[in-house]
């Protein structure tokens, strides 16, 4: 039983002493450990980098979805990637209102869906200030709630604007503030190309979006959906959703296909010609791309990883050639060959260690740099806890598989010759 | 572990008892080179009891340093039995031969084979690290050693802030730091001056009087006249075996019927 437990102990103590002395070693040859450790650290920065960079966008684009809902889904049309359809001209698969009509009643998962158009580029003025490249969308009520989009002053576009086919408009603040409108401006008529509009409402200012609409530079004016149809006979429509909850989007996106699949005389064996996306379904997509970056970057990190390795066996292989009288006095006052083993393994170990820690120092540097660059959207750029775990499990067995061998060569020395050594 | 005696001139009853600690049967450590096979030893019998002061003597080439690498059990003899504290060696393994370098053997080196980045104190600390019970007084031990080596106060001085002098008495302090049955010096004196080593060698009389078992390898007779039996070898076998003062007769006699030879 003493046996037992003091098998363990023991190892804790060389465990101990092998690591106090290996810090002593990376301390009394700085510049060496530093410089062996280079591609350790360049490694370990560039995979902490990059793995902050993807997490960061990952959050920024998770923060947005939430803006949006989480339960939307987006429907468009697509062409099919095999059929007669594959090179259908756009216009012959778009979508026509009396697609969607009655979709609710078959959809059971789907709390509310909207159509919207994109109008087009409006010139839009009020008395003599005008402000061009104003984007016109004609939208249902319905996608008000859905993109959850506040109205700041006045009401939504409401359903009897919608069946009376009003001539009225919802504006963002940026406009309000380029036509020199009054703060109150509820009431006020705006010209949108040569159509007389009334102001019910304003909206909050947009905010800052990864896709669609980015920009913050042109402005937009909300219609209902009929009365856009007044301004251009032909339009483009795109469809909003909302499922009841998250974790019936899936449902919700197989039963808006098989809907619209009828409504729009798929035949069985015929590919859609529509697309359902849900955030979700974004976010896979996403994780996708990411992994493939993720693969990418870590292969390259994987060949900076295996040259700082050799650099750590070289370095070590030196380290126990200059060290040889050291190892045969330390085999000569009882050091066992495992003693011996140990101390030079957790060196490498250790010097890989220190390797990791300066290359999270320097990832984290990098990051910072990267979150601060303008413009770009990976302001949310962090080191997630793993990263660290995995950059420092890398070094650590970098450290064991190229230390091993530099290792075995020191504690299979003959002390005689090695206490001879010059 | 023998007691420690500060005051050298009191009178230290010496404990005589003839336990054997070393003894060895017709040892033979045969060398491959090639084809060719060299008996470094050759067929080597000896018994060493407790507290006995023994030096070996014999010119280069004469076998002494593997006697000693044997006895250290850092090389195992080709044939013939090796019994240490009554242990056969021979059939130990190299753990275990570890252990028993570092349990019952001291060694001291003509070169110190101090660490250079080690104070003194964890110099002599180091062989008490690979021991099974000595790691947690290690501290306490160390000072006391080098305490009794008289190096109380050069204890967090570096080897190259030492004189030799005091490099051979901290390796001496990590000889026996573990308590050895033997104390094995190899050309203790071989990088010292007359002066230093005249004080090395009072240092191991007087460890020989607190009833440290030693063993001293030497070609330099002022040195073997420290011992109390001096061993002469040739070609691999010990050529003479005698008490100091006879050796000394022993000797003159022999330079005599060489001298009358010539004559």
């Amino acid at each position: 039983m003493r046996v037992l437990l003091q098998a363990p102990l023991v190892f804790l103590r060389l465990f101990y002493q092998s690591v106090y002395l290996a810090l002593g070693q990376v301390w009394a040859n700085k510049t060496r450990s530093i410089l062996t450790t280079l591609g350790i650290i360049i490694g370990v920065a560039s995979v902490t980098a990059v793995i902050a960079a993807l997490s960061g966008l990952r959050a920024k684009i998770l923060t947005q979805f939430e803006s949006i809902g989480t339960n939307t889904i987006f429907i468009s049309p697509m062409r099919p990637d095999r059929g007669p359809l594959q090179h259908a001209p756009y216009w012959s698969i778009r979508f026509l209102p009396e697609h969607f009509d009655g979709m609710l009643d078959h959809c059971p998962s789907v709390a509310r869906f909207g159509r919207q158009t994109g109008v087009g580029a409006y010139t839009v003025s009020h008395r003599e200030k005008s402000v061009e490249n104003v984007r016109l969308r004609g939208i249902e009520p319905a996608c008000h709630q859905i993109e959850s989009r506040k109205v700041s002053l006045g009401r939504p576009l409401s359903v009897i604007d919608e069946m009376q086919m009003r001539q009225v408009c919802i504006i963002d603040p940026k406009l309000q503030n380029d036509l020199r409108l009054d703060r109150d401006c509820i009431g006020q008529s705006i010209l949108i190309g040569h159509n007389t509009f009334y102001i019910v409402g304003v909206l909050e200012a947009r905010p800052e979006s990864v896709f669609g609409g980015g920009d913050q530079e042109s402005s937009e004016i909300f219609i209902p959906f009929k009365t856009s149809f007044k301004m251009r006979r032909y339009l483009w429509v795109g469809v909003l959703a909302e499922s009841k909850s998250p974790e019936v989007s899936d449902e919700a996106r197989a039963e808006i296909s098989f809907f619209l699949r009828r409504t729009r005389n798929i035949k069985p064996g015929e590919p859609d010609t529509f697309r359902v996306d849900s955030v979700k379904n974004f976010l896979e997509i996403f994780d996708e791309i990411a992994r493939v970056v993720f693969m990418v970057a870590g292969g390259i990190v994987g060949i900076s990883l295996l040259v700082g390795g050799v650099g750590i066996m070289n370095i070590m292989l030196v380290s126990v050639s200059e060290r040889t009288r050291e190892i045969g006095l330390r085999k000569a006052v009882g050091a066992k060959k495992s003693a011996i083993l140990t101390q030079f393994l957790i060196e490498a170990v250790v010097l890989c260690f220190v390797g990791g820690l300066f290359g999270v120092g320097f990832g984290q540097l990098l990051t910072t740099g990267i979150a601060n660059i303008p413009n770009i959207e990976l302001d949310m750029s962090f080191i997630p806890l793993w990263a660290i775990g995995l950059a420092f499990g890398f070094s650590g067995s970098v450290g064991i598989f190229f230390g091993m061998f530099p290792a075995i060569k020191a504690a299979r020395l003959d002390p005689i010759e090695a206490l001879r050594h010059e | 572990m023998p007691t420690i005696a500060a005051e050298t001139d009191k009178p230290v009853i010496q404990p005589q008892n003839d336990k054997s600690v070393i003894k060895l049967k017709d040892v033979k450590r045969v060398y491959k080179v090639g084809v060719e096979r060299i008996h470094a030893l050759d067929g080597i019998s000896l018994e060493l009891n407790e507290n006995e002061y023994v030096a070996v003597m014999g010119a280069s080439g004469s076998g002494k340093s593997t006697l000693m690498n044997v006895l250290g059990c850092l090389d195992r003899a080709t044939s013939g039995y090796y019994g240490l504290d009554g242990q056969d060696t021979t059939k130990m393994s190299d753990a275990a031969l570890a252990r028993a370098r570092n349990e019952r053997i001291g060694f001291v080196f003509q070169s110190f084979e101090l660490l250079g980045q080690l104070s003194a104190l964890k110099n002599v600390e180091m062989p008490l690290i690979y021991s099974k019970n000595g790691w947690w007084t290690r501290r306490k031990r160390a000072i006391n050693v080098l305490e009794r080596v008289g190096l109380g106060d050069r204890m967090k001085h570096r080897p190259n802030q030492l004189s030799g002098g005091e490099k051979q008495r901290v390796a001496i302090a990590r000889a026996l730091v573990c308590g050895p049955s033997i104390l094995l010096a190899d050309e203790p004196t071989g990088n010292l001056d007359s002066k230093t080593s005249e004080g090395i060698m009072e240092l191991f009389d007087r460890l020989h009087q607190e009833g440290q078992t030693i063993v001293i390898v030497t070609h330099e007779e002022h040195v073997a006249n420290h011992a109390e039996r001096i061993i002469q070898m040739k070609d691999g076998r010990v050529c003479s075996d005698l008490p100091a003062n006879r050796d000394l007769v022993h000797k003159t006699a022999i330079q005599n019927n060489v001298r009358g030879e010539q004559s």
